[in-house]
């Protein structure tokens, strides 16, 4: 037996999530309800118990040792002194090269390298979308809807439109994060297929679109208004440049 | 590919490779492997590492944590696709999950909660993880598995009620005597 009434509130008192008004409230509904009182010492037993088993596995020595090795390789922290002057030559044309990159980095274009890896990313946060499960997100066709709902969560407006006329009929909005960026996500429809469009601001140029895939997806990204669009799904990059120049002219 | 400079580096290593066990913990019990854990929290650990100047301050070990449940999902994606797909299907155990039996005449109780964890949904075996085993807030669950608070709160509930009864159901003895 359980009481749906306070359930989730339960759940929170247990956890010491609620707020003094909202705890205050539940304990006065606790001396009258014997299923909650009674869930409440099922709980705190599975606690102690999941405790006192001691499950929490940290880290092994080898799996630290692997780690370091692996970003010591792509991030050393202090050069070696090596004798030999090959070494001295490889070092200099090393950093020579990561100068280059940090250049290129510096003057806003990402490297390819970056651009590649981000796209990946974003395909992964593509295909996790694609998964059954709780999103924090909205499914609706209404345009006002869904911006009301991202403006509420993302620190930049995000342009919504719903092109249906032609073809890519608006679905709802996501709020996701793809490594540390907050991005906001909009969904369409493309005879059946879903696309995600994943929309952060950015402090680079405006830029043409760029195409790529990755697994069976495709990825067109642009910029455009301090915005980063980066559209992805398995259909053809031909129907992607078409959402790409709809979305780019309305915006 | 170098992308870190000598001080950022110097700013990963003080913020987040503190993280280290809780990023391995979490991926041990989302992979149910440790040997598979051990690949996908180095994966973790270099994307962070490439990613890191994307990281806007903040609680580092909630921004670890996401990269290493995003990489562990992408992983199962890729290898183990029946697990996510079948996940909500709350009546259905998956082959490779303990079975009631098995928990039940597992040795000590650590093995017997282990046991009983790994027959969870991936999604409410790491809510609980997060909660129960690495001590994080809603707030903080929410930030990691990029769902609404609310939502934590309810799936947690049904999180402790399936571990419990993963837990009754292989038992003979009241689980309360333990």
């Amino acid at each position: 037996m359980r009481c749906d009434f306070a359930d989730s509130l339960l759940q929170g008192y247990f956890d010491g999530e609620l707020g003094g008004r909202r705890a205050a409230e539940f304990e006065r509904h606790l001396r009258h309800c014997v299923h909650c009182a009674t869930e409440l010492v099922d709980l705190d037993l599975l606690r102690d118990r999941l405790q006192l088993a001691q499950l929490y596995e940290p880290a092994t020595a080898s799996v630290r040792r692997k780690i370091s090795a692996r970003l010591h390789a792509i991030a050393p922290t202090t050069p070696t002194p090596q004798p030999r002057l090959w070494h001295w030559l490889a070092a200099a044309a090393a950093l020579l090269f990561v100068a280059i990159l940090l250049v290129r980095a510096g003057h806003g274009l990402h490297s390819d390298d970056y651009q590649a890896e981000l796209a990946g990313e974003i395909v992964d946060a593509h295909v996790r979308s694609l998964q059954p499960g709780p999103m924090n997100g909205i499914a609706s066709n209404d345009e006002r809807v869904v911006k009301g709902w991202l403006d509420n969560r993302a620190a930049f407006a995000i342009p919504v439109r719903d092109f249906a006329n032609a073809g890519f009929a608006l679905k709802g909005g996501r709020a996701d994060v793809i490594e540390g960026h907050a991005v906001a996500v909009l969904v369409y429809e493309r005879n059946g297929h879903p696309i995600n469009v994943f929309i952060w601001p950015t402090q680079e140029p405006d830029s043409p679109s760029r195409t790529g895939s990755r697994q069976s997806f495709q990825w067109v990204d642009w910029r455009k208004g301090k915005m980063e669009f980066c559209a992805v799904s398995d259909a053809d990059t031909v129907e992607l440049e078409q959402l790409y120049q709809l979305i780019n002219s309305s915006a | 590919m170098n992308d870190l400079d000598a001080e950022d580096r110097r700013r990963f290593e003080q913020l987040v490779l503190p993280h280290v066990d809780a990023a391995f913990n979490l991926a041990r019990w989302l992979m149910r492997s440790r040997a598979d854990a051990e690949d996908v929290a180095q994966e973790a650990l270099l994307r962070a590492c490439r990613f890191f100047r994307g990281f806007q301050g903040g609680d580092a070990r909630a921004w670890l944590l996401q990269i290493v449940r995003n990489t562990c999902y992408t992983w199962l994606e890729k290898n183990r696709p029946m697990e996510l797909s079948v996940e909500f299907d709350e009546e259905l155990h998956l082959q490779t999950c303990p079975t009631p039996e098995t928990i039940a005449i597992a040795g000590d109780d650590r093995e017997r909660l282990t046991l009983a964890l790994e027959t969870l949904p991936p999604r409410f075996r790491e809510i609980l993880v997060l909660r129960e085993l690495e001590g994080c807030s809603y707030k903080e669950i929410a930030a990691i598995t990029a769902i609404p608070i609310g939502t934590v709160m309810s799936s947690l509930s049904r999180a402790r009620r399936q571990l419990y009864s993963a837990l009754t159901n292989s038992l003979k003895e009241p689980v309360r005597e333990m």
